[in-house]
């Protein structure tokens, strides 16, 4: 007897589970079962149901990300399983081992790391889902185990700052450079690109260019220096990232003269920071590296599901912020 | 049959969530998914039952989750920068990990030091030295490790059991022996039920206390292997908060966290039932993946509250 009454609680706590299960079964059962009959082989839009694996909700950047991916989804009516992987890549392959059990005609991915991903895109490549990779690459030994990344190019960045900057100051400029941190991809490409660039000009020519390991406060103390020595030369500022703009923009103002004006000061990111700062005019331009990857990634979903050959890479079209725009946008920029 | 009143819980609430899930998804019901709970959850798995033994000892290891990141960038270090063979690396990284679960249980033995204490100093110094070794994350790329991962058994259409589910049903089933069939296991109940009579009762209290965190070192490093051949890699930042993981898993499978009372099956459970609801949340694809640390908040709950239901039982003059 005793035994029946110590299982009582337990079977009201079961019961009360699997009520609370049922009842959430009939709100979601009618999408997911259209597309299990749907299968992977009808790949109209409407019907498709794709994975997607995010790192995590560390930044807002992210979160701009996964917001993009989400609306994109939503406004092409495709059925998206969204997992969150706290940052962990065992939770992230979890996702992705659990998507391909379920069946889903493709997989979005940002890796959390670059390494140990080899098994479970075998899985996925071996139940032909194509995995879509979004805004960081992977490092496998054959490329053949995801269908495209889809990623900002730094060097297109870089190249899009410098012609802006030629265009501002028809051809002729005295530029110092913020570098980004030494050896860092961004900084690397970033100034590869504005070099490319300002090179067909004779008159723009980069006087100095430091690192200021794209930080505000290093921004602001290279420019400081760079300011002292270099005096009234220097007629542009050009930033790998928003921050270290500000930080310059600070250090041109305690030097008494007017950023946006006197000097030239332009920068790659877009973050709501910068687009304030054009707004009061103190910045110039920006380059946005942009997190709104949605509509890029479902157009190559669409694709690889109705079997068409990717590229390897699809470069994530940047756009340039200047003042002119600057203050009709800031309402609507999401990160 | 009262003994068993947490098992079968336990296996309960797993069957309950199964076919709940089952009913809700599509798929979910399929031998893969079965088989993914077992090569997915493996690592988690073996701490798990590593960290039953600890806990029916009586004690506690919050270790395990830096040892296993410890060895994972080990055996990468050792096999991409310094060109060993990943059968001569492995070894090495078990038997460290032997070693040092061995001497936090020699500290806590012969110095009666509390074992949450010794056990978080030993979780800082894993975790330190795994990042000493690399701070990023390091490939492994070698043969022997791709022969290793592309072993499994199928099961089922579309399902296998691959190394990892493989390692881990093997470590269950040593287990399982381990704790009922030999004097080891059973002198780790009676140290666990109560040290002084186990003490008085000429048992080798010592021993078994020592060896107890000897063999939860070797299961958090036998993890990391398995860590490695789940993700190719050596990672300093995998396994953060794993013990607490594997603490939850051992309580939800109905070990009471004071001792002497608790089955290596019932583990299981507690680690299947994680890997359910983990599963779900992934199938359902529109729930915060929170909502797993939510749900298995409820169940510890639950079951605390059954387990003193019932040692209140067992202790009543009745008995």
């Amino acid at each position: 007897m005793k035994q029946k009454k110590s299982f009582a609680p337990l079977g009201v706590f079961a019961l009360a589970a699997l009520i609370t299960f049922s009842g959430c079964k009939q709100e979601t059962s009618s999408p997911s079962s259209e597309n299990a009959e749907g299968g992977s082989t009808s790949a109209a839009a409407g019907s498709l149901t794709v994975g997607f694996a995010q790192v995590g909700a560390e930044s807002s950047w992210r979160t701009a990300e996964t917001e993009s991916i989400k609306s994109e989804a939503e406004k092409r009516g495709v059925n998206l399983k969204f997992s969150d992987a706290q940052g962990k890549q065992e939770n992230q392959i979890k996702a992705v081992n659990g998507f391909i059990a379920q069946g889903v005609d493709a997989i979005i991915l940002a890796p959390v790391v670059e390494t140990g991903w080899e098994q479970v895109l075998k899985e996925a490549k071996d139940a032909e889902i194509p995995v879509v990779l979004v805004d960081r690459g992977l490092n496998v030994s054959d490329d053949s185990l995801y269908t495209t990344l889809i990623a900002s190019d730094f060097v297109a960045e870089g190249r899009m700052a410098g012609e802006w900057l030629a265009k501002k100051t028809d051809n002729k400029a005295s530029i110092i450079e913020l570098q980004g941190t030494p050896g860092a991809a961004p900084a690397i490409d970033r100034k590869k690109g504005f070099e490319e660039a300002i090179k067909a000009h004779e008159g723009m020519k980069i006087i100095a260019s430091q690192s200021g390991d794209f930080r505000r406060s290093g921004g602001k103390e290279v420019t400081e220096a760079l300011l002292k020595v270099n005096g009234d030369k220097v007629t542009a500022i050009y930033a790998h990232n928003d921050d270290m703009a500000l930080g310059a923009i600070q250090a041109i103002e305690e030097a008494g003269k007017k950023p946006g004006s006197d000097i030239v000061v332009l920068s790659i990111d877009g973050v709501k920071g910068a687009f304030e700062a054009m707004v009061k005019g103190t910045l110039n331009c920006t380059v946005e590296c942009s997190p709104l990857l949605g509509p890029l990634a479902f157009d190559a979903v669409e694709k690889a599901v109705a079997g068409e050959t990717l590229p390897k890479k699809t470069i994530v079209d940047d756009k340039v912020y200047d003042q002119s725009v600057a203050a009709d946008v800031i309402d609507s920029r999401k990160y | 049959m009262r003994r068993f009143l947490p098992l079968m819980a336990t296996f309960a609430v797993l069957i309950v969530l199964f076919a709940a899930a089952s009913l809700m998804y599509e798929r979910f019901f399929t031998a893969r998914v079965i088989a993914n709970l077992f090569s997915d959850n493996a690592f988690l798995g073996i701490t798990a039952i590593g960290m039953t033994f600890v806990i029916l000892s009586g004690g506690i290891d919050l270790s395990v989750g830096a040892v296993l990141a410890f060895t994972t960038t080990f055996i990468a270090s050792l096999i991409a920068d310094h060109a060993w063979h990943p059968l001569a690396a492995i070894p090495v990284a078990l038997l460290i990990g032997t070693l040092f679960g061995g001497g936090m249980g020699f500290l806590i033995q012969r110095y009666e030091l509390p074992p949450f204490l010794v056990t978080l100093a030993g979780m800082f110094f894993a975790r330190g030295m795994a990042f000493v070794v690399s701070t990023e994350s390091i490939t492994i790329e070698h043969d022997f490790y791709t022969t290793l991962q592309d072993l499994k058994i199928v099961v089922g259409p579309k399902a296998k059991l691959k190394i990892g589910a493989l390692i881990f049903l093997g470590v269950l089933g040593l287990a399982v022996f381990l704790a009922h069939w030999t004097p080891f296991g059973r002198n780790i109940y009676a140290v666990g039920g109560n040290e002084t009579s186990a003490r008085l009762m000429g048992l080798p209290v010592a021993r078994t206390k020592i060896m107890v965190y000897a063999l939860n070192g070797f299961c958090s490093a036998l993890a990391g292997v398995v860590a490695t051949l789940y993700m190719p890699s050596g990672n300093p930042a995998v396994g953060t908060g794993l013990e607490l993981d594997a603490i939850a898993a051992v309580v939800i499978g109905g070990t009471l966290l004071t001792g002497g009372v608790g089955y290596v099956a019932g583990t299981l459970g507690g680690v299947l039932i994680f890997g359910t609801i983990q599963s779900a949340l992934i199938f359902d694809g529109s729930l915060n993946s929170w909502w797993l640390r939510i749900a298995i908040s409820v169940l510890l709950l639950v079951f605390i509250l059954l387990q003193r239901q019932l040692s209140r039982f067992t202790t009543s003059p009745k008995n």
